[in-house]
């Protein structure tokens, strides 16, 4: 191993400490599983403790966008903005069994999954998923971020 | 008054236009044609019925038949604590029924979701249009003639992955 891969190694794990540390989570909530939302983000639960305690409601400002609940055919395109108006690097958790899969609807009305709109990261399931599980994907997400390659020239995922 | 006395005299003064009493769940039901469906209304409004409310408006799709589509309103009358159901059936080719947005400003958007959901069109509304899907959505989702399960996406969507 030369000397210069060592340095990226070392950069590389750094910003993934950084990142997976920090994130900064836009909330999408539409549905029942915004309480169980709640209760995690809250003091009980607390994912303030996982370096994911700081809600931003604007989408510009954060890099990890939670979908909490049903996104309907009509919801779609909104999704879709918002997930464009976020800037790289950003990850997308699918939180509760509407957003991964559509849940108990398929019917006329309801996305069957979201990963059919924007690309998912990590999979929360449940009616609603306990905090508990939230936690644990929180950390895969973190395990994710780690790992994961650390693009600094923001390659566009599709 | 009692409510059922009121019962009794509102048949006896609309005859015909009134086709059945029953009760069920409690509660009165008027069975009535949908042509004369604006002047009963009108007079179920005022004193001594008082139906001041028009707690819900919805409709039914059963399939086959002459009265395939079957509106049902749901009345509260605040001074006497009662409620009263009047159901009214339509035909399958043309569904039209009076509006009521004259009478009950809540009709408005209660006639247009009967409208966006199973096509019934209401003479009279100043708005008719969708209510709950969205613009460029053709058909009416909740009637059973509505193919099962299609969706109708604005947007490109990605194959299940």
């Amino acid at each position: 191993m030369s000397g210069l891969d060592f340095l990226t190694t070392r950069l590389e794990t750094a910003l993934g400490w950084g990142r997976k540390y920090s994130l900064f989570h836009y909330p999408f909530i539409t549905a029942c599983c915004g309480m169980e939302y709640m209760s995690a983000a809250c003091a009980h639960f607390d994912i303030d403790r996982f370096g994911a305690g700081l809600t931003r409601f604007s989408p510009r400002q954060a890099d990890l966008l939670l979908v909490v609940g049903t996104v309907t055919h009509k919801l779609a395109p909104v999704l879709k903005t918002v997930y464009d108006q976020m800037l790289e690097p950003k990850w997308v958790i699918a939180f509760g069994a509407c957003a991964v899969s559509g849940g108990i609807y398929q019917n006329y009305a309801v996305v069957q999954g979201i990963d059919r709109v924007i690309p998912v990261d990590i999979y929360i399931p449940g009616c609603p998923p306990r905090p508990e599980m939230v936690l644990d994907g929180l950390m895969k997400l973190q395990d994710k971020i780690q790992h994961q390659k650390q693009d600094w020239r923001w390659a566009r995922k599709s | 008054m009692g409510q059922e006395i009121l019962i009794d005299e509102f048949r006896s003064r609309f005859g015909e236009a009134v086709e059945g009493v029953s009760k069920s769940f409690g509660d009165d039901v008027l069975v009535v044609r949908p042509g004369s469906l604006r002047s009963l209304m009108t007079a179920l409004l005022d004193a001594p019925f008082d139906y001041a409310v028009l707690l819900d408006l919805t409709c039914v799709d059963f399939t086959a038949g002459e009265g395939r589509f079957e509106l049902v309103y749901h009345l509260y009358s605040l001074s006497r604590n009662v409620r009263l159901r009047i159901k009214a059936s339509l035909p399958a080719g043309n569904p039209v029924a009076d509006s009521l947005v004259g009478l009950w400003k809540n009709a408005d958007w209660l006639e247009r979701e009967v409208f966006d959901m199973f096509g019934v069109h209401f003479a009279g509304h100043p708005y008719l249009r969708r209510l709950l899907t969205y613009e460029g959505f053709e058909g009416h989702p909740l009637r059973k003639s509505y193919p099962w399960r299609l969706a109708q996406p604005r947007i490109p969507m990605k194959d299940k992955v």
